[in-house]
């Protein structure tokens, strides 16, 4: 299957053409309209009252029309004008808005009751422009979308990550911006079916289950790691600030004696922290001293 | 499609842009009337996100003078009907939103606003 993400930036992917070829494609729509209704599903929004909702990614309006049948109040944000016009033509109720997600929003503090977004957050993790970087437009997304959710609420995210790297930076991202919540992962066992919605939450509550062919599965083990990677972290930092409490006043900038497997370590801890990629696991061989010759 | 109801709701988004980035100001505006269904109860529920002044200066820079100057207490139907026609029924479809913090303009056009950024108003 071919990634749209991996061949041009999503504004000028979904041009004229592709932007129309995509609402008119019958099973598009349907896959589309499938996994926005599972979306509201995870939403969980008081029955009967009409909400208003950010949807997030809202292309040509296929998520929006979910929407409106439900009767909420929406307002869809895309990248691509072209999509937007398509959703246009197509009349929806909900506002749109020209905006790049990653550029942040600039909505008032608590003002919608929920968000969602289909097949969005993995573009994200493009840096389309030497000026963009990934983790920073990741924290600048969910951190004022964060603040424009009202408490308690919910996000609902589906996405293609196209690996587990992905995922850890996206769930890492959401957290640091104050998100609880984790991954539901319907129909895990299915190469096809398989889909991914990241529930973020809003406030405290309990993860929603996902859809499974026979049993229910639930992908904790993601939030477990993130517990204890968080754990260590700041074990390290403790750890960090002893030492530089010990060895202050005496110790200069080049602090020669530090134990180089712990320096590098450190390096790599650093690195995977700030979401840089292609870090090298840690192994017996991490810092092993060479032999010498002559 | 600049409903009042979602022009109540944004801020300018620019870097370092805090002070006097709410509400944006409409100038050179086209407005279109499209009647939508009366949800009257999703009014009432809204009632508290809203920023009062701001809609009520918003709404008589577009000139429509039916908002009283101070939020009511208790609701009439009538009241609500007319607070329906401003936030739900007023679209603008041509103009544009300027900040009055950082001067940035927002255009509108073909009914969706431009909230695009250059790279260096584009906050950490």
């Amino acid at each position: 299957m071919s990634r749209p993400e991996e061949i041009s930036p999503p504004e000028i992917f979904y041009g004229d053409v592709e932007a129309t070829k995509y609402t008119a494609n019958t099973r598009v729509k349907s896959i589309q309209a499938q996994m926005t209704r599972r979306a509201l599903e995870l939403l969980a929004l008081p029955e009967d009252e009409t909400a208003f909702v950010l949807d997030i990614g809202c292309g040509s309006g296929l998520s929006g029309e979910l929407l409106d049948e439900e009767g909420h109040v929406w307002v869809g944000v895309d990248i691509a004008p072209s999509m937007l016009e398509v959703a246009l033509e197509r009349e929806v109720e909900g506002d749109l808005f020209l905006h790049d997600i990653g550029q942040g929003f600039g909505f008032r503090p608590g003002t919608f009751d929920g968000a969602i977004s289909v097949s969005v957050i993995q573009w994200l993790l493009n840096a389309d422009s030497s000026s963009h970087s990934p983790p920073q437009r990741l924290n600048r997304f969910f951190t004022t979308l964060h603040s424009s959710l009202k408490n308690p609420s919910r996000a609902i995210f589906q996405f293609y990550p196209s690996s587990d790297d992905q995922v850890s930076m996206i769930v890492n991202a959401a957290q640091k911006a104050g998100f609880g919540g984790g991954l539901v992962v319907d129909y895990p066992n299915s190469k096809k079916a398989r889909k991914m919605y990241l529930c973020l939450m809003v406030g405290q509550q309990e993860i929603p289950k996902a859809i499974d062919g026979n049993d229910i599965q639930v992908d904790e083990s993601h939030s477990l790691q993130m517990e204890k990677r968080r754990e260590e972290i700041r074990n390290e930092r403790r750890r960090r600030k002893d030492t530089s409490a010990s060895s202050s006043g005496k110790k200069k900038k080049g602090n020669k004696d530090i134990d180089p497997k712990e320096w590098i370590m450190k390096k790599k801890e650093l690195y995977r922290t700030r979401g840089k990629e292609g870090v090298p696991r840690d192994s017996k061989y991490t810092a092993r001293k060479r032999k010498v010759y002559f | 499609m600049v409903r009042l109801i979602t022009h109540n709701m944004l801020a300018c988004h620019v870097k370092n842009c805090t002070k006097d980035n709410f509400p944006l100001s409409f100038s050179e505006v086209e407005l279109v009337i499209r009647p939508a269904p009366e949800n009257l109860e999703f009014i009432q529920r809204f009632l508290p996100k809203l920023d009062w002044t701001a809609l009520v200066d918003t709404a008589r820079s577009l000139g429509d003078e039916t908002l009283p100057e101070n939020m009511p207490e208790e609701w009439s139907e009538d009241q609500l009907k007319a607070l329906h026609h401003v936030l739900m029924e007023m679209h603008v479809e041509e103009g544009n939103m300027t900040c009055r913090g950082c001067g940035h303009v927002y255009p509108i056009s073909n009914g969706i606003p431009n909230m695009l950024l250059a790279e260096h108003e584009v906050g950490r």
